[in-house]
């Protein structure tokens, strides 16, 4: 859905998207390497079961909540991806560990 | 674990930055917090980054981006404490900030608080903005800062608003072109008795006219005076329907970017009881401050577009004037000594905000946008609550205001806690019952205004 531009600078890390690995800019956040891997819709709502992918990547509407890491409801937009990072399609409603 | 500052900052944007390098350097113990990993809010976001891993995209960023490399400089330079990927969850009667990072909780004493988060943009609920690919102009924009990253397939700008011209040239410039920019309705004539004001203010004229004419020479449609956008697709974006000089037209596109002006972030300074009133212009609620940034809560000021929208130059010289003030009131200056200071800021505030009135009659969002007509259009996205839904339990169930209509139907209660229909209830509840949504009020918002878990809050140890 989105790319990198080539002049974007080559640092990147790998990162596990939906069980597949997947090269993400150093520093990109973890709802913006699931825009760039394509990996939308990135969950389904937990009243109709929508689909629903990152909306404002500000931190602001939750639509890009995923589990990273095995943590639910994670706001992916303001997660920096690092390096083996897990992140997971959230489908409906999740329980959130305490 | 718990910090005690002189002053302590949210938000790391210009006002923000501002108000920690002047608090700094007249002897505040200052911490600045902010949600991002590096300083710069959404205007200067990533600043750092791209000035030394890839200056080239400063270029197509352009210069208003630019200047915030200085910005963030004198911030670095101020001494002032900065924790980043931090977020702040409550503030509360004794100015104690609670914030979460790196999966844990803490607590930060301070004798000023300074709310600086900014603006978001307005909502824009239009039929199918729920859709995968659908995102903000600020969404895409915050990508090509960040990350250097852009539609990779075929998209659309829509809407209206400065940022709709800006984002539509800024990815021209690195290569991707919009199938079509469509400009909803602008009102020109209610705008036009503001033109002198803005004529004087600072370069605001050329920077429109350029970036309209580098649209035009990049060959990229310009469907000015559009309505009734709508978005149609299953899983995902396919097309966005338009009506334009009197004809329905069809673009396909699996990106759509849309963008109706700011509003303020108000969630943190309405946790705190900060009184807001209407402000008609803006069609959004404000803070009520004085001259020096301060609200109605003892101790707390608002500074930027949290104070109502301004724009980043005059953001930048809000947060110094509210530093100014923080100081005078610890006792760090004078009152000469910050009246003095305060002259120069206040005299280039003046310029920056001549421009506003223009922007704010002609960019004023429309009422079909700020309560939607189209009965099946979502409202409340966290719980899928739509328009027509909202109308009919103001007119046949007699809901007054937005708290009930939470018990009506949950609208405001999902995980965003309002930020996104917020607005947009008011406004429909207020067309209903023929008021205004000064009268209306907005959703009474509790903390945490940001998730927490129960964990989190137990390590707190307090």
């Amino acid at each position: 859905m989105f790319k990198t531009l080539p002049d974007a600078g080559g640092a990147t890390v790998i990162v596990v998207i939906n069980g597949a690995p997947f090269s993400a800019p150093l520093g990109c956040t973890a709802a913006a390497a699931l825009l760039l891997a394509g990996a939308v819709p990135s969950r389904t709502t937990p009243v109709s079961g929508a689909p629903r992918a990152p909306y404002c990547m500000m931190g602001a509407c939750f639509e890009c909540l995923a589990e990273i890491d095995g943590a639910p409801n994670q706001q992916a937009c303001l997660v920096p991806v690092v390096e083996g990072m897990r992140i997971n399609r959230q489908s409906g409603s999740v329980a959130t560990k305490i | 674990m718990s910090a005690a500052f002189d002053y302590v900052i949210v938000g790391a944007g210009p006002a923000g930055l501002a108000a920690a390098t002047t608090g700094s350097s007249l002897g505040l113990k200052t911490a600045v917090i902010d949600e991002q990993a590096e300083p710069g809010g959404q205007i200067y976001r990533a600043i750092e980054t791209v000035s030394a891993r890839r200056p080239a995209h400063l270029q197509l960023l352009g210069d208003d981006y630019a200047v915030g490399a200085d910005v963030v400089k004198r911030f670095r330079a101020s001494g002032a404490d900065y924790l980043p990927l931090t977020t702040v969850w409550q503030i509360d009667g004794g100015r104690n900030v609670f914030t979460r990072g790196n999966g844990r909780a803490s607590r930060i004493a301070a004798k000023r608080i300074l709310i600086a988060t900014g603006a978001m943009e307005r909502p824009v609920p239009v039929p199918g903005w729920t859709l995968p690919g659908v995102m903000t102009c600020g969404a895409a924009q915050t990508l090509l800062k960040s990350t250097g990253a852009v539609p990779a397939g075929r998209f659309v700008v829509a809407g209206s608003g400065p940022l709709l011209l800006l984002i539509a040239a800024q990815l021209v410039r690195a290569g991707v072109k919009p199938a079509v920019v469509i400009e909803t309705r602008t009102n020109r004539l209610a705008a036009l008795r503001h033109l002198p004001a803005f004529l004087s203010a600072p370069g605001y004229l050329s920077k429109g006219l350029n970036l309209i004419a580098e649209l035009r020479t990049a060959g990229v449609p310009i469907h000015s005076g559009a309505s009734n956008l709508r978005i149609n697709g299953d899983d995902g974006a396919r097309e966005i329907e338009y009506d334009w000089h009197g004809h329905t037209r069809r673009e396909a596109a699996d990106v759509v970017l849309l963008h109706q002006g700011i509003v303020p972030n108000m969630n943190l300074a309405l946790s705190l009881r900060c009184d807001h009133q209407w402000d008609a212009a803006q069609r959004s609620f404000r803070p009520q401050l004085d001259a020096w940034g301060n609200s109605s809560v003892d101790g707390v000021q608002i500074a930027g577009d949290n104070g109502g929208i301004i724009g980043a130059q005059a953001a930048e010289l809000s947060g110094g004037l509210a530093a100014l003030a923080a100081a005078f009131s610890l006792q760090k200056i004078s009152a000469d000594d910050r009246d003095r200071q305060a002259r120069p800021l206040r005299a280039k505030m003046k310029r920056h905000l001549g421009a506003r009135p223009f922007l704010d009659a002609l960019y004023r969002a429309p009422q079909v946008v700020a309560a939607p007509g189209e009965p099946d259009t979502i409202v409340c996205r966290c719980e899928e609550i739509r328009a027509g839904e909202i109308r009919r339990i103001v007119t046949e169930q007699g809901c007054p205001g937005p708290n009930q209509m939470k018990s009506f139907t949950r609208c405001g209660m999902g995980p965003c806690q309002g930020r996104l229909c917020g607005l947009t209830v008011v406004e429909l509840i207020a067309e209903s019952r023929g008021i205004s949504p000064g009268e209306v009020g907005y959703y009474r918002i509790r903390s945490p205004v940001k998730p927490i878990t129960l964990g989190e809050i137990a390590g707190l140890g307090v």
